[in-house]
Protein backbone atom coordinates (compact mmCIF):
# COMPACT_ATOMS: atom_id res chain seq x y z
CA UNK A 1 0.00 0.00 0.00
CA UNK A 2 1.07 3.55 -0.52
CA UNK A 3 1.42 5.48 2.92
CA UNK A 4 0.24 9.10 2.55
CA UNK A 5 3.86 10.35 2.63
CA UNK A 6 4.32 8.56 -0.01
CA UNK A 7 1.30 9.64 -2.21
CA UNK A 8 1.97 12.59 -4.55
CA UNK A 9 -1.07 13.51 -6.80
CA UNK A 10 1.12 13.99 -10.10
CA UNK A 11 -2.10 15.57 -11.90
CA UNK A 12 -2.92 18.14 -9.23
CA UNK A 13 -0.25 20.99 -10.91
CA UNK A 14 -2.41 20.09 -14.37
CA UNK A 15 -5.91 20.60 -12.45
CA UNK A 16 -4.90 23.98 -11.06
CA UNK A 17 -3.13 25.29 -14.59
CA UNK A 18 -6.65 24.90 -16.38
CA UNK A 19 -8.40 27.09 -13.81
CA UNK A 20 -7.06 30.05 -15.78
CA UNK A 21 -7.30 28.74 -19.26
CA UNK A 22 -10.08 28.81 -20.95
CA UNK A 23 -13.10 26.59 -21.22
CA UNK A 24 -12.30 23.40 -24.22
CA UNK A 25 -16.19 23.16 -24.59
CA UNK A 26 -18.17 24.86 -27.09
CA UNK A 27 -20.86 27.89 -26.10
CA UNK A 28 -23.76 25.89 -28.19
CA UNK A 29 -26.20 27.35 -29.26
CA UNK A 30 -25.12 30.75 -28.86
CA UNK A 31 -21.64 29.96 -30.74
CA UNK A 32 -22.22 28.16 -33.33
CA UNK A 33 -19.63 25.30 -34.44
CA UNK A 34 -17.75 26.02 -38.15
CA UNK A 35 -18.82 23.01 -39.99
CA UNK A 36 -16.39 21.00 -42.37
CA UNK A 37 -15.83 21.44 -46.01
CA UNK A 38 -17.14 17.24 -46.12
CA UNK A 39 -19.56 17.70 -43.72
CA UNK A 40 -22.69 15.58 -44.52
CA UNK A 41 -26.13 17.61 -43.31
CA UNK A 42 -29.63 17.82 -45.04
CA UNK A 43 -29.75 16.65 -48.45
CA UNK A 44 -30.93 18.77 -51.18
CA UNK A 45 -32.62 18.35 -54.80
CA UNK A 46 -32.45 19.62 -58.18
CA UNK A 47 -35.70 18.37 -60.25
CA UNK A 48 -34.11 19.83 -63.25
CA UNK A 49 -31.17 17.82 -63.27
CA UNK A 50 -32.89 14.30 -61.95
CA UNK A 51 -33.46 11.79 -64.95
CA UNK A 52 -35.69 9.83 -62.76
CA UNK A 53 -33.23 6.59 -62.90
CA UNK A 54 -33.93 5.94 -59.08
CA UNK A 55 -29.88 4.63 -58.11
CA UNK A 56 -30.59 6.74 -55.15
CA UNK A 57 -33.35 4.78 -54.09
CA UNK A 58 -31.60 1.53 -54.44
CA UNK A 59 -28.44 2.44 -52.16
CA UNK A 60 -30.28 4.39 -49.87
CA UNK A 61 -29.32 1.81 -46.38
CA UNK A 62 -32.36 3.17 -44.85
CA UNK A 63 -34.98 3.88 -47.71
CA UNK A 64 -35.40 7.27 -46.86
CA UNK A 65 -35.76 8.68 -50.23
CA UNK A 66 -38.49 8.36 -52.83
CA UNK A 67 -38.16 9.73 -55.73
CA UNK A 68 -41.73 9.69 -57.94
CA UNK A 69 -42.92 11.27 -61.02
CA UNK A 70 -44.84 14.73 -61.30
CA UNK A 71 -48.10 15.42 -63.65
CA UNK A 72 -44.98 17.29 -66.10
CA UNK A 73 -43.72 14.87 -68.25
CA UNK A 74 -39.73 14.19 -66.95
CA UNK A 75 -39.97 16.04 -64.11
CA UNK A 76 -39.58 14.22 -60.82
CA UNK A 77 -40.31 15.01 -57.62
CA UNK A 78 -37.80 14.05 -53.80
CA UNK A 79 -38.82 13.71 -50.78
CA UNK A 80 -36.42 12.21 -48.14
CA UNK A 81 -37.06 11.25 -43.94
CA UNK A 82 -35.32 12.89 -42.16
CA UNK A 83 -36.17 10.97 -39.24
CA UNK A 84 -34.97 7.97 -41.21
CA UNK A 85 -31.57 9.57 -42.86
CA UNK A 86 -28.32 8.26 -42.35
CA UNK A 87 -26.91 11.39 -43.82
CA UNK A 88 -24.25 9.09 -45.10
CA UNK A 89 -24.52 11.02 -47.99
CA UNK A 90 -24.26 7.98 -50.50
CA UNK A 91 -27.23 9.14 -52.77
CA UNK A 92 -25.22 12.32 -53.25
CA UNK A 93 -22.22 9.41 -54.56
CA UNK A 94 -24.89 7.41 -56.16
CA UNK A 95 -26.67 10.05 -58.79
CA UNK A 96 -25.40 9.97 -61.87
CA UNK A 97 -26.72 13.67 -62.57
CA UNK A 98 -25.63 15.32 -59.73
CA UNK A 99 -29.31 15.97 -59.14
CA UNK A 100 -28.62 15.55 -55.46
CA UNK A 101 -26.06 17.59 -52.67
CA UNK A 102 -25.33 18.24 -49.57
CA UNK A 103 -25.34 20.90 -47.04
CA UNK A 104 -23.97 22.31 -43.86
CA UNK A 105 -27.67 22.62 -42.13
CA UNK A 106 -27.61 20.65 -39.37
CA UNK A 107 -30.01 21.80 -36.94
CA UNK A 108 -33.36 19.58 -38.44
CA UNK A 109 -34.99 19.19 -34.76
CA UNK A 110 -39.27 20.13 -34.79
CA UNK A 111 -42.03 19.83 -33.50
CA UNK A 112 -44.43 16.71 -34.82
CA UNK A 113 -43.37 13.82 -37.43
CA UNK A 114 -44.44 16.08 -40.38
CA UNK A 115 -41.58 18.55 -40.27
CA UNK A 116 -39.88 15.36 -40.81
CA UNK A 117 -40.79 14.84 -44.57
CA UNK A 118 -38.27 17.04 -46.65
CA UNK A 119 -40.25 17.25 -49.85
CA UNK A 120 -38.21 18.68 -52.55
CA UNK A 121 -40.28 19.55 -56.22
CA UNK B 1 -18.24 -19.21 3.75
CA UNK B 2 -21.59 -19.70 2.57
CA UNK B 3 -21.32 -18.81 -1.26
CA UNK B 4 -23.86 -16.36 -2.82
CA UNK B 5 -24.51 -15.87 -6.75
CA UNK B 6 -25.02 -12.32 -7.93
CA UNK B 7 -26.03 -11.63 -10.78
CA UNK B 8 -25.30 -8.24 -12.46
CA UNK B 9 -26.99 -6.21 -15.51
CA UNK B 10 -28.26 -6.67 -17.95
CA UNK B 11 -29.39 -2.96 -16.91
CA UNK B 12 -26.43 -2.26 -14.63
CA UNK B 13 -24.90 1.25 -13.65
CA UNK B 14 -21.40 -0.30 -13.37
CA UNK B 15 -21.10 -1.20 -16.86
CA UNK B 16 -21.53 1.31 -19.80
CA UNK B 17 -23.84 -1.19 -22.13
CA UNK B 18 -25.99 -3.68 -21.02
CA UNK B 19 -24.92 -7.56 -20.31
CA UNK B 20 -25.47 -10.26 -17.93
CA UNK B 21 -23.38 -11.69 -15.57
CA UNK B 22 -23.56 -14.41 -12.91
CA UNK B 23 -21.01 -13.99 -10.37
CA UNK B 24 -20.36 -16.87 -7.85
CA UNK B 25 -19.15 -14.91 -4.70
CA UNK B 26 -17.71 -16.26 -1.41
CA UNK B 27 -17.56 -12.96 0.52
CA UNK B 28 -15.87 -10.17 -1.38
CA UNK B 29 -13.96 -12.58 -3.54
CA UNK B 30 -14.97 -13.93 -7.15
CA UNK B 31 -15.02 -18.06 -7.53
CA UNK B 32 -16.70 -17.96 -10.47
CA UNK B 33 -18.34 -15.96 -12.82
CA UNK B 34 -20.37 -16.63 -15.70
CA UNK B 35 -21.40 -14.54 -19.22
CA UNK B 36 -24.48 -14.57 -20.15
CA UNK B 37 -24.94 -13.12 -24.32
CA UNK B 38 -27.96 -12.00 -26.11
CA UNK B 39 -29.17 -8.99 -24.70
CA UNK B 40 -27.95 -6.56 -26.98
CA UNK B 41 -28.27 -9.00 -30.21
CA UNK B 42 -29.58 -6.57 -33.10
CA UNK B 43 -29.70 -9.59 -36.17
CA UNK B 44 -27.39 -7.26 -38.50
CA UNK B 45 -25.42 -10.28 -40.21
CA UNK B 46 -29.07 -11.33 -41.35
CA UNK B 47 -30.36 -8.33 -42.53
CA UNK B 48 -27.48 -8.17 -44.44
CA UNK B 49 -28.76 -10.42 -46.32
CA UNK B 50 -31.98 -8.49 -47.63
CA UNK B 51 -29.72 -5.71 -49.06
CA UNK B 52 -26.69 -4.86 -51.72
CA UNK B 53 -23.31 -4.64 -50.75
CA UNK B 54 -23.37 -0.57 -51.18
CA UNK B 55 -26.14 -0.24 -48.06
CA UNK B 56 -24.31 -3.48 -46.64
CA UNK B 57 -21.48 -0.95 -45.93
CA UNK B 58 -23.26 1.14 -44.07
CA UNK B 59 -25.08 -1.30 -41.95
CA UNK B 60 -22.31 -3.14 -40.97
CA UNK B 61 -20.61 0.06 -40.04
CA UNK B 62 -23.28 0.76 -37.30
CA UNK B 63 -22.24 -2.40 -35.79
CA UNK B 64 -19.71 -0.19 -33.42
CA UNK B 65 -20.12 3.23 -32.62
CA UNK B 66 -16.47 3.71 -31.86
CA UNK B 67 -14.56 0.95 -34.25
CA UNK B 68 -17.19 1.86 -37.02
CA UNK B 69 -14.46 2.08 -39.88
CA UNK B 70 -12.58 -1.35 -38.46
CA UNK B 71 -16.10 -2.89 -39.50
CA UNK B 72 -17.06 -1.05 -42.57
CA UNK B 73 -13.11 -2.00 -44.01
CA UNK B 74 -12.72 -5.37 -42.80
CA UNK B 75 -16.16 -6.01 -44.97
CA UNK B 76 -15.06 -3.92 -47.61
CA UNK B 77 -11.76 -5.80 -48.06
CA UNK B 78 -13.57 -9.11 -48.22
CA UNK B 79 -15.70 -7.76 -50.88
CA UNK B 80 -12.68 -6.48 -53.05
CA UNK B 81 -11.06 -9.69 -52.23
CA UNK B 82 -13.72 -11.73 -53.87
CA UNK B 83 -14.42 -9.60 -56.78
CA UNK B 84 -11.08 -9.21 -57.82
CA UNK B 85 -11.00 -5.56 -57.32
CA UNK B 86 -7.97 -3.59 -56.21
CA UNK B 87 -8.07 -0.22 -54.74
CA UNK B 88 -5.25 2.22 -55.50
CA UNK B 89 -2.45 2.86 -53.42
CA UNK B 90 -3.72 6.22 -52.21
CA UNK B 91 -6.92 4.93 -50.79
CA UNK B 92 -5.19 2.59 -48.79
CA UNK B 93 -3.07 4.65 -47.60
CA UNK B 94 -6.37 6.98 -46.52
CA UNK B 95 -8.15 3.78 -45.03
CA UNK B 96 -4.88 3.26 -42.68
CA UNK B 97 -4.60 6.96 -41.82
CA UNK B 98 -8.29 6.92 -40.92
CA UNK B 99 -7.96 3.72 -39.33
CA UNK B 100 -4.83 4.81 -36.67
CA UNK B 101 -7.06 7.74 -35.80
CA UNK B 102 -9.74 5.93 -35.36
CA UNK B 103 -7.00 3.82 -32.73
CA UNK B 104 -6.12 6.88 -31.09
CA UNK B 105 -9.85 8.08 -30.30
CA UNK B 106 -10.69 4.62 -28.97
CA UNK B 107 -7.40 4.13 -27.06
CA UNK B 108 -8.28 7.73 -25.68
CA UNK B 109 -11.73 7.03 -24.97
CA UNK B 110 -11.17 3.96 -23.26
CA UNK B 111 -8.36 5.81 -20.79
CA UNK B 112 -11.24 7.85 -19.64
CA UNK B 113 -13.27 4.90 -19.07
CA UNK B 114 -10.93 3.34 -17.59
CA UNK B 115 -10.00 6.38 -15.36
CA UNK B 116 -13.73 6.89 -14.79
CA UNK B 117 -14.17 3.12 -13.46
CA UNK B 118 -11.32 3.48 -10.90
CA UNK B 119 -12.82 6.62 -9.16
CA UNK B 120 -10.14 8.83 -11.55
CA UNK B 121 -12.34 11.09 -12.89
CA UNK B 122 -9.65 13.70 -13.41
CA UNK B 123 -7.78 11.55 -16.15
CA UNK B 124 -11.40 11.19 -17.31
CA UNK B 125 -12.15 14.30 -18.13
CA UNK B 126 -8.44 15.45 -19.62
CA UNK B 127 -8.08 12.66 -21.77
CA UNK B 128 -11.37 12.86 -22.76
CA UNK B 129 -10.93 16.33 -23.72
CA UNK B 130 -7.98 15.42 -25.80
CA UNK B 131 -9.81 13.06 -27.30
CA UNK B 132 -12.14 15.89 -28.69
CA UNK B 133 -8.38 16.77 -30.92
CA UNK B 134 -8.70 13.33 -32.72
CA UNK B 135 -12.35 13.69 -33.26
CA UNK B 136 -12.33 16.55 -35.24
CA UNK B 137 -9.53 15.50 -37.19
CA UNK B 138 -12.26 13.16 -38.58
CA UNK B 139 -14.98 15.58 -38.54
CA UNK B 140 -12.45 17.76 -41.10
CA UNK B 141 -11.07 14.67 -43.21
CA UNK B 142 -14.67 12.56 -43.21
CA UNK B 143 -16.81 14.88 -42.54
CA UNK B 144 -18.38 13.01 -39.49
CA UNK B 145 -17.24 12.37 -35.84
CA UNK B 146 -17.94 9.11 -35.79
CA UNK B 147 -19.71 6.63 -38.95
CA UNK B 148 -17.69 8.10 -41.27
CA UNK B 149 -18.97 6.43 -44.04
CA UNK B 150 -15.20 6.69 -45.54
CA UNK B 151 -15.34 3.09 -47.46
CA UNK B 152 -16.41 2.08 -50.35
CA UNK B 153 -15.95 -1.24 -52.38
CA UNK B 154 -12.82 -0.56 -54.77
CA UNK B 155 -11.43 2.69 -52.56
CA UNK B 156 -12.49 5.46 -50.47
CA UNK B 157 -14.88 8.42 -50.32
CA UNK B 158 -12.57 11.10 -49.89
CA UNK B 159 -9.53 11.90 -50.22
CA UNK B 160 -7.09 14.28 -47.67
CA UNK B 161 -5.74 17.71 -49.39
CA UNK B 162 -2.54 19.32 -48.16
CA UNK B 163 -4.74 21.59 -45.92
CA UNK B 164 -5.91 18.85 -44.44
CA UNK B 165 -2.93 16.81 -43.85
CA UNK B 166 -1.03 19.86 -42.22
CA UNK B 167 -3.63 20.14 -39.68
CA UNK B 168 -3.18 16.35 -39.14
CA UNK B 169 0.51 17.00 -38.63
CA UNK B 170 -0.18 20.11 -36.00
CA UNK B 171 -2.79 17.65 -34.46
CA UNK B 172 -0.68 14.52 -34.16
CA UNK B 173 2.11 16.69 -32.48
CA UNK B 174 -0.23 17.86 -29.81
CA UNK B 175 -1.47 14.71 -29.07
CA UNK B 176 2.24 13.48 -28.77
CA UNK B 177 3.29 15.67 -26.04
CA UNK B 178 -0.21 14.97 -24.16
CA UNK B 179 0.17 11.31 -24.79
CA UNK B 180 3.92 11.60 -23.08
CA UNK B 181 2.22 14.15 -20.13
CA UNK B 182 -0.18 10.70 -19.65
CA UNK B 183 2.71 7.97 -20.14
CA UNK B 184 3.86 9.99 -16.86
CA UNK B 185 1.26 9.70 -15.10
CA UNK B 186 0.29 6.41 -15.78
CA UNK B 187 3.68 5.34 -14.85
CA UNK B 188 3.58 7.66 -11.69
CA UNK B 189 0.23 8.91 -10.17
CA UNK B 190 0.40 6.06 -7.27
CA UNK B 191 -3.89 6.18 -7.37
CA UNK B 192 -3.45 4.37 -10.97
CA UNK B 193 -0.96 2.18 -10.50
CA UNK B 194 -1.77 0.94 -6.88
CA UNK B 195 -5.38 0.32 -7.96
CA UNK B 196 -4.80 -1.34 -11.53
CA UNK B 197 -1.55 -3.42 -10.67
CA UNK B 198 -2.39 -7.31 -9.96
CA UNK B 199 -6.24 -7.22 -10.60
CA UNK B 200 -7.66 -8.97 -13.67
CA UNK B 201 -4.93 -11.40 -13.42
CA UNK B 202 -4.10 -13.22 -17.12
CA UNK B 203 -1.27 -15.97 -17.62
CA UNK B 204 0.43 -15.99 -20.75
CA UNK B 205 -0.80 -19.25 -20.94
CA UNK B 206 -4.05 -19.08 -20.52
CA UNK B 207 -4.26 -15.79 -22.81
CA UNK B 208 -2.89 -18.16 -25.47
CA UNK B 209 -5.52 -21.40 -24.48
CA UNK B 210 -8.33 -18.59 -24.61
CA UNK B 211 -7.76 -17.20 -27.98
CA UNK B 212 -7.27 -13.72 -26.38
CA UNK B 213 -7.05 -10.89 -28.49
CA UNK B 214 -5.76 -7.15 -29.11
CA UNK B 215 -4.26 -5.05 -26.38
CA UNK B 216 -5.41 -7.79 -23.88
CA UNK B 217 -3.30 -10.51 -25.22
CA UNK B 218 -0.51 -7.81 -25.59
CA UNK B 219 -0.60 -7.14 -22.03
CA UNK B 220 0.37 -10.87 -21.29
CA UNK B 221 3.52 -11.13 -23.12
CA UNK B 222 2.37 -12.55 -26.82
CA UNK B 223 3.00 -10.13 -29.37
CA UNK B 224 -0.20 -10.81 -31.54
CA UNK B 225 -1.27 -7.92 -33.83
CA UNK B 226 -2.92 -8.48 -37.21
CA UNK B 227 -1.07 -5.30 -38.87
CA UNK B 228 2.50 -7.10 -38.49
CA UNK B 229 1.37 -11.20 -39.09
CA UNK B 230 -0.84 -10.80 -42.08
CA UNK B 231 -0.81 -6.71 -43.08
CA UNK B 232 -3.69 -5.44 -45.08
CA UNK B 233 -4.20 -1.74 -46.49
CA UNK B 234 -0.71 0.07 -46.20
CA UNK B 235 0.70 -1.57 -43.12
CA UNK B 236 3.18 -3.28 -45.13
CA UNK B 237 4.54 -0.08 -46.15
CA UNK B 238 5.03 1.09 -42.60
CA UNK B 239 7.59 0.31 -39.68
CA UNK B 240 6.15 0.31 -36.30
CA UNK B 241 6.40 -1.84 -33.16
CA UNK B 242 4.00 -4.22 -31.73
CA UNK B 243 3.66 -2.89 -27.61
CA UNK B 244 3.75 -6.01 -25.54
CA UNK B 245 4.07 -5.92 -21.90
CA UNK B 246 4.82 -8.91 -18.97
CA UNK B 247 2.50 -7.53 -16.23
CA UNK B 248 -0.69 -9.36 -17.39
CA UNK B 249 -3.33 -7.30 -15.82
CA UNK B 250 -5.40 -3.96 -15.94
CA UNK B 251 -1.57 -1.46 -15.48
CA UNK B 252 -0.99 -3.91 -18.34
CA UNK B 253 -3.57 -3.34 -20.35
CA UNK B 254 -3.69 0.35 -19.70
CA UNK B 255 0.15 0.92 -20.68
CA UNK B 256 -0.30 -1.13 -23.70
CA UNK B 257 -2.57 1.02 -25.20
CA UNK B 258 -0.69 4.32 -23.93
CA UNK B 259 2.16 3.22 -25.57
CA UNK B 260 0.24 2.03 -28.54
CA UNK B 261 -0.73 5.93 -28.92
CA UNK B 262 2.36 6.67 -29.84
CA UNK B 263 3.07 3.80 -32.47
CA UNK B 264 -0.24 5.44 -34.03
CA UNK B 265 0.89 9.07 -34.01
CA UNK B 266 4.43 7.48 -35.80
CA UNK B 267 2.24 5.55 -38.58
CA UNK B 268 0.15 8.75 -39.52
CA UNK B 269 3.17 11.13 -39.73
CA UNK B 270 5.07 8.11 -42.17
CA UNK B 271 1.74 7.78 -44.24
CA UNK B 272 0.95 11.15 -44.32
CA UNK B 273 4.60 11.93 -45.38
CA UNK B 274 4.63 9.25 -48.48
CA UNK B 275 1.33 9.23 -49.48
CA UNK B 276 1.47 8.71 -52.89
CA UNK B 277 -0.39 10.51 -56.00
CA UNK B 278 -3.14 9.13 -58.03
CA UNK B 279 -6.91 8.32 -57.63
CA UNK B 280 -8.99 7.42 -54.67
CA UNK B 281 -11.25 4.38 -55.94
CA UNK B 282 -11.58 2.24 -59.10
CA UNK B 283 -14.91 1.03 -60.60
CA UNK B 284 -16.05 -1.67 -58.69
CA UNK B 285 -18.82 -3.77 -60.27
CA UNK B 286 -22.75 -3.42 -58.70
CA UNK B 287 -23.13 -7.38 -58.53
CA UNK B 288 -20.01 -9.06 -57.43
CA UNK B 289 -19.07 -12.86 -58.78
CA UNK B 290 -20.08 -15.45 -56.70
CA UNK B 291 -17.39 -16.40 -53.95
CA UNK B 292 -16.31 -16.79 -50.83
CA UNK B 293 -13.64 -14.46 -48.67
CA UNK B 294 -12.62 -13.77 -44.46
CA UNK B 295 -11.28 -10.86 -43.76
CA UNK B 296 -8.61 -9.88 -40.99
CA UNK B 297 -8.29 -6.82 -39.15
CA UNK B 298 -6.71 -5.65 -36.29
CA UNK B 299 -9.03 -3.18 -34.25
CA UNK B 300 -8.63 -1.19 -31.52
CA UNK B 301 -9.95 -3.97 -29.40
CA UNK B 302 -8.11 -7.04 -30.90
CA UNK B 303 -9.03 -8.65 -33.99
CA UNK B 304 -11.74 -8.58 -36.01
CA UNK B 305 -13.02 -11.36 -38.49
CA UNK B 306 -15.61 -10.77 -41.34
CA UNK B 307 -16.67 -13.98 -43.74
CA UNK B 308 -18.60 -13.24 -46.73
CA UNK B 309 -20.30 -15.51 -49.22
CA UNK B 310 -21.48 -14.06 -52.35
CA UNK B 311 -23.80 -15.84 -55.04
CA UNK B 312 -23.13 -13.05 -58.11
CA UNK B 313 -26.44 -11.20 -57.08
CA UNK B 314 -26.02 -7.46 -55.88
CA UNK B 315 -26.70 -9.12 -52.25
CA UNK B 316 -24.60 -11.02 -49.77
CA UNK B 317 -25.32 -14.77 -49.33
CA UNK B 318 -24.40 -14.82 -45.68
CA UNK B 319 -21.64 -12.22 -43.77
CA UNK B 320 -20.68 -13.59 -40.38
CA UNK B 321 -18.75 -11.09 -38.16
CA UNK B 322 -17.03 -12.16 -35.22
CA UNK B 323 -15.84 -9.04 -33.18
CA UNK B 324 -12.69 -8.91 -31.21
CA UNK B 325 -14.78 -8.44 -27.90
CA UNK B 326 -16.07 -12.06 -28.49
CA UNK B 327 -12.81 -13.79 -28.66
CA UNK B 328 -11.65 -11.74 -24.70
CA UNK B 329 -15.15 -12.54 -23.47
CA UNK B 330 -13.69 -16.32 -22.49
CA UNK B 331 -11.08 -15.12 -20.78
CA UNK B 332 -13.06 -12.28 -18.79
CA UNK B 333 -13.98 -16.06 -16.62
CA UNK B 334 -10.66 -16.30 -15.50
CA UNK B 335 -9.71 -12.97 -14.91
CA UNK B 336 -12.54 -12.52 -12.30
CA UNK B 337 -11.83 -15.60 -10.67
CA UNK B 338 -9.93 -14.71 -6.97
CA UNK B 339 -10.63 -11.23 -7.49
CA UNK B 340 -12.55 -9.33 -5.42
CA UNK B 341 -16.45 -8.17 -6.42
CA UNK B 342 -15.31 -4.14 -6.29
CA UNK B 343 -12.72 -4.97 -9.52
CA UNK B 344 -15.63 -6.28 -11.30
CA UNK B 345 -16.27 -3.29 -13.37
CA UNK B 346 -12.48 -2.25 -14.32
CA UNK B 347 -11.64 -6.03 -14.92
CA UNK B 348 -14.23 -5.73 -17.54
CA UNK B 349 -13.46 -2.35 -18.74
CA UNK B 350 -10.20 -3.70 -19.55
CA UNK B 351 -10.72 -5.65 -22.23
CA UNK B 352 -12.47 -2.50 -23.74
CA UNK B 353 -15.60 -5.04 -24.01
CA UNK B 354 -18.29 -3.41 -27.27
CA UNK B 355 -21.20 -5.90 -26.32
CA UNK B 356 -23.60 -4.59 -29.31
CA UNK B 357 -20.77 -5.85 -31.29
CA UNK B 358 -20.05 -9.61 -29.60
CA UNK B 359 -23.64 -10.07 -29.39
CA UNK B 360 -25.53 -13.40 -30.69
CA UNK B 361 -28.45 -15.58 -29.99
CA UNK B 362 -27.56 -19.46 -29.25
CA UNK B 363 -30.00 -22.13 -30.11
CA UNK B 364 -30.29 -24.76 -27.14
CA UNK B 365 -30.92 -28.01 -28.32
CA UNK B 366 -32.14 -31.59 -26.58
CA UNK B 367 -35.37 -31.43 -24.56
CA UNK B 368 -37.62 -30.87 -27.96
CA UNK B 369 -35.95 -27.28 -27.33
CA UNK B 370 -34.58 -27.67 -30.63
CA UNK B 371 -38.04 -27.06 -32.62
CA UNK B 372 -37.86 -23.49 -34.93
CA UNK B 373 -40.33 -20.98 -33.86
CA UNK B 374 -42.03 -18.67 -36.31
CA UNK B 375 -43.53 -15.19 -35.58
CA UNK B 376 -47.36 -16.37 -34.60
CA UNK B 377 -46.08 -18.79 -31.98
CA UNK B 378 -43.77 -16.27 -30.33
CA UNK B 379 -46.05 -13.38 -30.63
CA UNK B 380 -48.46 -15.78 -28.82
CA UNK B 381 -46.17 -16.94 -26.26
CA UNK B 382 -45.43 -12.92 -25.29
CA UNK B 383 -48.77 -12.29 -25.04
CA UNK B 384 -49.34 -15.07 -22.70
CA UNK B 385 -46.15 -14.05 -21.02
CA UNK B 386 -47.60 -10.91 -20.46
CA UNK B 387 -50.84 -12.24 -19.47
CA UNK B 388 -49.65 -13.76 -16.50
CA UNK B 389 -47.96 -10.30 -15.29
CA UNK B 390 -51.14 -8.98 -15.69
CA UNK B 391 -50.67 -6.66 -18.55
CA UNK B 392 -52.84 -7.80 -21.86
CA UNK B 393 -51.87 -6.84 -25.63
CA UNK B 394 -54.05 -9.34 -27.26
CA UNK B 395 -56.18 -6.55 -28.23
CA UNK B 396 -53.62 -3.90 -29.58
Amino acid sequence: MVSPKKFRPRMLREVIGTLVKAPATVNYPLEKPETPKSFRGRIVFDSKLCVGCKMCMRDCPSGAIRIEPTEVEKRFKCAISLDRCLFCAQCVDSCPRKALATTPEFELTCFGRKGFQDLHK
Amino acid sequence: MARIKVPIGPQHPALKEPESFNLVLEGERIIDAEVKLGYNHRGIEKACESRNITQCIYLIERICGICSHSHSTTFVQAVEEIAGVEPPPRALYIRTIIAELERIHSHLLWLGVAGHEVGFDTLFMYSWRDRETVMDLLALITGNRINYGMNKVGGVRRDIDSEQARLILESIDLLTERTEYYIKVAVNESTLKVRLAGVGKLPRETALSLGAVGPTVRASGIPRDIRKDDPYAAYDQVDFNVITNEYADVFGRTLVRIYELLESYQIIRALIQNLPDGPIAVKAPRKIPAGEAVSRYEAPRGENIHYVRTNGSEFPERVKVRAPTLANLASIREMLKGGFLADFPIVIAAIDPCFSCADRMIRLSGDGKDALWDWERLRNYSIDWYKLRGIDFSNR
